[in-house]
């Protein structure tokens, strides 16, 4: 499904804090597959993941998304990709305040022009998928952390992406909720996504539904390809 | 569904212009009034010569502008808050000015 | 369809994220329909009492003589008649009577007039709507008014002229000539100014010309000069119109740099978010323009629509304690609508314009950001 290929990423390249983020990292991960980087807080997990989600460009190396090379294509086509293709969970959830979790579900979907209604109706069958059809029309900061973690995973697939990306989503849950995740996952996993999770949390790499465990460490990767 | 936000956006803009389209309507339905009002001023001003505007009444360079002296008060002009309030507001009359 | 919805679904989102903070953007709309309402009602009662003026005033003399003495507007004569009566292209020639009365019994002056076709009848006076208020005089009553020889003469009002003319008649007195010189001490054989009409208009610089040799202590003053006054009266230069604008022009530069000084780091999280989650560049700035679009657009609708009830529907009501100044007299009249289409514009590119700008600049180097940042928030 995706292919990164001698991938190499530099922050503030040039300047007296340079800093290789990411050294000559190739990996391939296959479709329909969880697949789950693992290492300590800057080992390069989350730099991966947003190269792998087509969010930030490599230094140099390439990628291939489905046998087409994306590297090169300007920004326009790269956030259409993105939007189609890719749904984020992030750390922090980043659900946007002050307004209602129906509206944060359609988010994504806003600038694609489809018709509000039918972007409404499927929102509501995402938020009724994730038992949070009760809470369509509260605010985003009377939710809890769990209810916090479900909108945030029903916006990640608003747009009906292929590939799922999770970035640490368990770090702000407790082990119930972060079992519970678990079991989001493995449910998307039968309905074929492809999961990529950045979690040096053991209840998402010890989980029995992940395929793989890419283990990190400064900025290469040290076991699992 | 309930409204969306932009529908009723959209139709704060729209009644807004409508009520710039019902002020025009409604000068043009006063049309009649305007005409007598017009003809009666321009009447007024015919048989009794009047040169100005009975727009203040407080000083006589603001109750008759353009028959002002060449040295009133207006040349403290523009900006001078004058004892008249009256004459803060306006021009001097551009003849007094260039001369 | 697609583009239509595009922005509309970006509208929604827009005003949602608007009404978050219901406090402060309503205070901000607030005081943004009152700098434009001030701004549009000082445009609109400007412009049409300009077009206004500027429409009556043609049928004022074509040429009004006055005569100066130490610098002041002095009595005129009779004998100058004869001086100017037989320059090439004068038609005729007219004397006017006319002068201020101070009423010190309601401290309002008026303007008195000796009208001559129809004469106004010996002891009787026709006076303005304004007089008849601030009076409260009707028909029939008998007003004092002191004469220069210190003795009161008593004047009845045979009329009052309609308050369809109260622009232009709202003080005047209307009498006989015997009653005017007996009141303001106007001797016999001397007027206050005369006026002119020439045969053929554009001749009137040389007719003017010719008057200032003839007769060098006069001032001929033209038609073209009192239009002009009028044309010119309240200018964007004018003192307190100064004024207004001035605070505008504050205002929009503290709205300004409120925006351009940066965006709070909450809204340029939400940017962030929104990158992340797969808006383009375009997208966010599109937000950004529909943010500033909805704020400067409502303001600037809302304060024309209550500008124009402000000032041709309920006569310029809030401007009488700044018009009316010192004086008792207070002229009401109504202005014919209207407005400058060019004029609107120029308020609406100097208000919705450079807001909706302010809101979108500082947004765009935060909607460049990579896709990526959101994950290091």
């Amino acid at each position: 499904m995706i292919q990164v290929m001698d991938v190499r990423k530099v922050f503030n390249a040039g300047r007296p804090n340079e800093f290789v983020a990411m050294n000559k990292v190739s990996l391939s991960i296959p479709r329909h597959d969880v697949t789950v980087l693992k290492g300590p807080s800057g080992s390069g997990k989350t730099t991966l993941l947003g190269i792998l989600g087509c969010m930030a460009r490599p230094t140099s190396g390439r990628i291939m998304l489905a046998e087409r090379e994306i590297t090169s294509l300007p920004e326009r086509f790269l956030t259409e990709i993105r939007r189609t293709t890719f749904g984020f969970v992030f750390q922090q959830f980043n659900l946007i305040k002050g307004i209602t979790v129906i509206e944060n579900v359609i988010l994504p979907a806003y600038p694609t022009g489809e018709n509000p209604a039918i972007l409404k109706k499927r929102a509501m069958e995402l938020l009724s998928l994730f038992n949070l059809s009760g809470k369509a029309d509260s605010k985003i900061e009377w939710l809890s952390g769990g209810e916090a973690q479900r909108t945030s995973i029903a916006r990640a697939l608003m747009n009906d992406p292929e590939v799922i990306i999770a970035d640490e989503p368990t770090a702000n849950l407790d082990s119930r909720l972060s079992k519970e995740f678990m079991e989001i996952v493995s449910g998307l996993k039968e309905q074929e996504k492809t999961i990529i999770i950045a979690s040096h949390d053991p209840i998402v790499y010890d989980s029995p539904i992940v395929d793989r465990v890419v283990e990190m460490r400064d900025g290469k990767i040290i076991s699992g390809i | 569904m309930s409204a969306r936000k932009s529908d009723i956006f959209i139709l704060f803009i729209a009644l807004n212009l409508s009520a710039f389209l019902f002020f025009f309507l409604d000068a043009l339905s006063m049309q009649a009034d305007t005409q007598k009002k017009l003809s009666e001023e321009r009447a007024m001003i015919e048989k009794l010569g009047l040169t100005d505007l009975c727009l203040f009444t407080d000083a006589r360079y603001m109750r008759h502008p353009s028959m002002a002296d060449l040295n009133t008060p207006f040349q403290d002009h523009p900006t001078s808050i004058e004892h008249f309030p009256s004459g803060t507001l306006a021009e001097p009359p551009r003849h007094l000015r260039l001369r | 369809m697609n583009r239509i919805n595009k922005h509309r679904n970006i509208l929604d989102f827009t005003l949602s994220s608007l009404l978050r903070r219901k406090r402060k953007n309503t205070a901000l709309v607030l005081v943004y329909i009152l700098v434009v309402f001030g701004l549009a009602s000082v445009l609109f009662s400007t412009q049409a009492l300009k077009r206004e003026a500027c429409s009556i005033l043609q049928r004022s003399p074509e040429v009004v003589i006055q005569r100066l003495v130490a610098g002041r507007h002095e009595l005129i004569p009779t004998s100058y008649i004869d001086k100017i009566k037989d320059v090439r292209g004068v038609q005729t020639v007219k004397r006017r009577l006319w002068g201020y009365y101070y009423d010190p019994t309601v401290g309002a002056n008026y303007t008195l007039m000796v009208p001559d076709d129809p004469a106004v009848a010996e002891g009787t006076i026709v006076i303005g709507k304004g007089v008849a208020r601030t009076l409260r005089a009707e028909k029939g009553d008998l007003l004092p008014f002191k004469a220069n020889d210190g003795f009161f003469v008593s004047l009845e009002v045979g009329d009052i002229i309609s308050s369809d003319s109260e622009l232009v008649s709202s003080d005047l007195v209307l009498m006989n000539e015997g009653d005017f010189r007996q009141i303001t001490g106007v001797p016999a054989g001397y007027f206050t100014d005369m006026v002119l009409s020439v045969r053929n208009v554009k001749e009137l610089p040389t007719i003017a010309e010719k008057i200032r040799r003839l007769a060098p202590d006069t001032r001929p003053i033209v038609k073209d000069d009192i239009l002009r006054t009028y044309e010119t009266i309240f200018d964007w230069r004018g003192g307190i119109l100064l004024v207004i604008l001035a605070g505008a022009i504050m205002a929009f530069i503290i709205f300004a740099w409120d925006k351009a000084s940066g965006l709070s780091s909450e809204e340029r999280k939400e940017i962030g978010i929104l990158k992340g989650i797969g808006w383009e560049t375009s997208d966010v700035i599109l937000m950004k323009f529909w943010e500033g679009t909805v704020i400067s657009l409502s303001s600037f609708l809302l304060g024309c629509v209550f500008a124009y009830i402000h000032i041709f529907y309920a006569s310029s009501a809030l401007f009488e304690p700044v018009l009316k100044g010192w004086a008792v007299l207070y002229p009401k009249f109504r202005l014919i609508p209207y407005i400058d289409p060019l004029q609107l514009a120029t308020l609406f590119f100097l208000t919705v314009i450079p807001y909706t700008v302010a809101t979108i600049i500082p947004s765009w180097r935060a909607a460049t950001v990579d896709p990526d940042s959101v994950m290091r928030l």
